[in-house]
């Protein structure tokens, strides 16, 4: 057996080693750490949480909760709008949401897959306490205690007895997911237990009230007349086959003017909530209103991935969206041809370029580069400028064609706003990016190889075609998925100079995101493009290596 | 290919010269755009075409005054004054934190290289559009949380918010600049100043920074320069007190196009010919240093 080698602190070699070799990992990662840190927190997490939304979609669920649980039993097939269980509970739902200004959020969210539900949303939100008035006038007329804040107050609040906290947190937590607001329980008031059994949906509704009262109109809940959705909700209540056994077990304030009031209750001429629903707008009996809302319920949905491919859910499972909406498929197409334009381009006038700066003596090479790297250096938004000063009807190149008298001059070329704007400036701003790696490859092929190839027979082509260009491939691999990794993201140039037919799929997402607020459909195109441009990206450090980028040649 | 033989045939010597005229052609293509710019700043009128008086070289049809609104209209001095204050803040953040990741990265034994140098460089790969959606969203949120918990004024978060966002597309350019650098470096040296009983911290400032400070100072360039430079993403962070000299260009552009637009491009021209030289000195110096060329 051979002695084991000790370091000179005595501890085996092996271990000794193993710990410095850990304390080297250590120190490498610690000054890794701040940046890497620093990346994830600046821009990985936003780009993440910016994906997520791609998929997200619980504004349905917490704006219009219970009626997204009473329509999970309403089907569909039957091509007929749902019951009145489905239209009550969108009338507390949408109450709510129209005292919190959310369901026009809600509204022009579903109008994205439906034209025409926003309005639909914008014109009930404003004549939903209509149909709550009637109930509050009639309990008024019955006895003015009805419209006194205080009164609701002695009716609703704890007064030592048991308390239905439990209520009070789901309004709670109904009212956060809607408003986004921190709402809070530590308010004046404390819904009873006993009032909460006897009158269960009022109960509710106050407490929802009360909630919303106190945390975001900052108001006293004892001074302010409740939401008319609470008187409707008095009424449902009361009509309850029920309601007699309950308010006959209740016995605690008010007991009697509810008694009093639950005598009236049939006498109230009021439609019912699918009627004055139908008043409001017809659109409410249409199925396919109902059936959007219930195939956008649940809070993930493939639906903004399937519209940026012009695809939409239906009932009937995938379709194709109507003819006339079909734009993202032609924009992703028009994106990738123009791209591949770009690139083609950026070889074909790149490699020359390239090719005489390897040949020629470091010197006048040096020089020449000058050339290729300023362009380089110079601003995007200059060079962007630039074309759309040359390019312009009386810019200087039309001018310079007219002068030639190449071009009549009321027939001028329209190089700008369209397909050929973005292409021409856009290869100009990606070419220094092709010349620089074909040229680091370039350089390293020995002239000595062309000159073999001559002298063993080769003419000049076939010199160049079967010696040269093969090993100049790598360099050309390296400089196209560079400019079309950059092409198929850009968005400044082909929005200055792209007018309409010239613009790519990076503008439908400024769009998006600015213009028309379809966070989740730009979200979605943006996730496609990343993949895209993940994938190349991934295929360019497999065949240059990620560290073997440079940068100013 | 730089001379031509004496027996070539008159076919190759056509193709010789031809190939050296598109040559020429392509170079021509890659500078005009950025040298005609230059002379028609100089225009007279508001037009964006040399005008006959400047085509005959009449002293009266050149003059200086899209240079004098770009620097007294408060349209274009305020965004100035922000691209100013945004790029070095956004530049030391960058330079700072990428140059300390960039010694951890050179050291050997680094575990998941290859992913966290994926990550880094990030911001260079991702579409601008997808970085600026993904910190539209995340950073008003932020902002928001700065107000409320910080205690910060409106227009102060803004700034952090651009300045963060920029700091952020910067790293890539310091990363692979200083890796570069460091690929050439002699361990040994840092070795020897530990030998000699230098603290970490003295051998890192006075052994390992002067030797790499080239390619720190041209990561610094290039971080200042994408700050300077940048659009997509203070369109979508930044509120209108940021507006930066691009963006103030970009709107321009988009909107009613102003002959100061040529102005500012050709004083923009000036700061990237002077960025240029710079960094192209500073990278045969550092050639230079480590012995990696002769000149």
């Amino acid at each position: 057996m051979s002695e084991q080698v000790l370091a000179a602190d005595g501890r085996p070699l092996k271990s000794s080693l193993n710990r410095a070799l850990r304390r080297q990992k250590m120190r490498a990662l610690m000054l890794i750490a701040p940046l890497l840190l620093f990346i994830m927190l600046t821009f990985v997490i936003p780009i993440g949480q910016m994906l997520f939304r791609s998929v997200e979609n619980q504004i349905v669920g917490n704006t219009i909760p219970k009626t997204v649980a009473a329509l999970a039993a309403w089907d569909a097939d039957q091509n007929e709008a749902p019951d009145e269980t489905v239209f009550q509970a969108l009338f507390y739902d949408m109450f709510v949401a129209a005292e919190a200004k959310e369901h026009t959020k809600l509204g022009s969210r579903l109008n994205y897959e439906q034209a025409g539900i926003s309005s639909l949303f914008r014109k009930s939100g404003r004549s939903l306490s209509d149909i709550g008035e009637l109930y509050q006038d009639a309990f008024e007329d019955l006895n003015p205690a009805w419209g006194d804040g205080a009164f609701w107050f002695d009716l609703m609040n704890d007064n030592g007895g048991a308390i239905a906290s439990g209520l009070m947190i789901q309004q709670r937590d109904r009212l956060k997911r809607l408003t986004s607001a921190d709402i809070s329980l530590d308010v004046d008031f404390a819904l009873r237990g006993d009032i909460a059994q006897a009158l269960p949906l009022t109960a509710q509704q106050y407490a929802s009230w009360a909630l919303y009262t106190a945390n975001v109109d900052n108001d006293v809940i004892a001074e302010e007349t409740p939401w008319e959705a609470v008187y409707a909700a008095l009424a449902d209540d009361l009509r309850d086959p029920e309601a007699g056994a309950r308010l006959a077990a209740y016995d605690g304030p008010g007991a009697d003017s509810l008694l009093a009031a639950l005598a009236i209750v049939p006498d109230i001429a009021a439609p019912s909530y699918k009627d004055a629903f139908a008043e409001i707008d017809s659109g409410w009996l249409e199925p396919r209103v109902w059936q959007t809302i219930q195939t956008y319920s649940p809070p993930f949905t493939p639906g903004y991935f399937l519209n940026s491919i012009d695809l939409e859910q239906t009932p009937n499972g995938i379709e194709w969206r109507p003819e006339n909406q079909q734009i993202y498929l032609t924009l992703f197409w028009r994106t990738l041809v123009m791209s591949l334009t770009i690139t083609g381009s950026c070889i074909l006038l790149g490699y020359p370029v390239a090719w005489m700066l390897a040949n020629l003596p470091a010197r006048t090479a040096n020089l020449l580069m000058i050339l290729v790297l300023l362009p380089f250096w110079t601003s995007l938004l200059v060079r962007t400028s630039a074309w759309k000063v040359l390019l312009q009807d009386q810019g200087v190149i039309n001018s310079l064609l007219v002068w030639i008298g190449l071009v009549a001059d009321d027939n001028r070329l329209s190089l700008i706003n369209n397909a050929t704007g973005t292409i021409i400036a856009m290869t100009h701003i990606l070419l220094p990016f092709m010349i620089l790696p074909l040229y680091s490859v370039l350089k390293t092929i020995p002239p000595s190889y062309l000159r073999a190839a001559k002298s063993l027979g080769a003419t000049n082509w076939t010199a160049f075609w079967r010696v040269y260009f093969p090993q100049s491939i790598p360099g050309i691999g390296a400089g196209s998925i560079l400019c079309f990794i950059l092409s198929i993201g850009y968005y400044i140039t082909p929005e200055i100079v792209g007018g309409t037919r010239g613009v790519f799929i990076s503008n439908r997402i400024a769009y998006h995101i600015s213009t028309s607020l379809n966070w989740g459909l730009a979200a979605a195109l943006g996730a496609i493009l990343l993949a895209a441009v993940l994938l190349l990206y991934w295929a360019y450090d497999r065949i240059v290596g990620i560290d073997n980028v440079k940068l100013g040649g | 290919m730089s001379t031509l033989p004496p027996y070539a045939t008159t076919g190759q010597k056509i193709w010789h010269y031809s190939f050296r005229v598109i040559v020429g052609l392509v170079l021509f293509f890659l500078i005009a755009p950025i040298v005609t710019i230059i002379p028609l700043s100089f225009n007279a009128e508001n037009f964006f075409t040399f005008t006959p008086k400047m085509l005959a070289l009449d002293p009266e049809g050149y003059s200086l005054k899209h240079y004098r609104d770009f620097f007294s209209n408060p349209e274009w001095t305020r965004p100035l004054k922000n691209s100013l204050i945004i790029a070095p803040f956004a530049t030391i953040i960058s330079v700072s934190l990428g140059t300390l990741a960039a010694i951890g990265l050179s050291q050997s034994h680094v575990p998941f290289r290859r992913a966290i140098m994926a990550i880094m460089i990030s911001p260079m790969i991702v579409p601008l559009i997808i970085s600026a959606t993904g910190m539209f969203f995340f950073y008003s949120q932020m902002g928001l949380w700065m107000e409320e918990y910080l205690g910060m004024s409106r227009s102060v978060t803004g700034y952090v918010k651009v300045i963060l966002a920029h700091a952020a597309l910067g790293i890539p350019f310091v990363i692979i600049t200083v890796t570069a650098t460091l690929v050439g470096f002699d361990e040994s040296l840092t070795r020897a100043a530990a030998n000699m009983g230098a603290t970490p911290t003295v051998t890192f400032f006075r052994v390992q920074m002067p030797l790499i400070l080239p390619g720190v100072i041209s990561g610094g360039l290039f971080a200042f320069i994408t700050s300077f430079d940048e659009v997509v993403v203070v369109l979508f962070v930044g509120a209108a007190a940021q507006k930066t000299l691009p963006w103030q260009m970009f709107t321009g552009l988009r909107e009613q196009i102003s002959p100061t637009i040529l102005a500012v491009a050709t004083v923009l021209v000036c700061v990237s010919i002077l960025l240029l030289a710079t960094v192209e000195m500073l990278r045969r110096r550092s050639e230079r240093l480590r012995g990696m060329s002769p000149g």
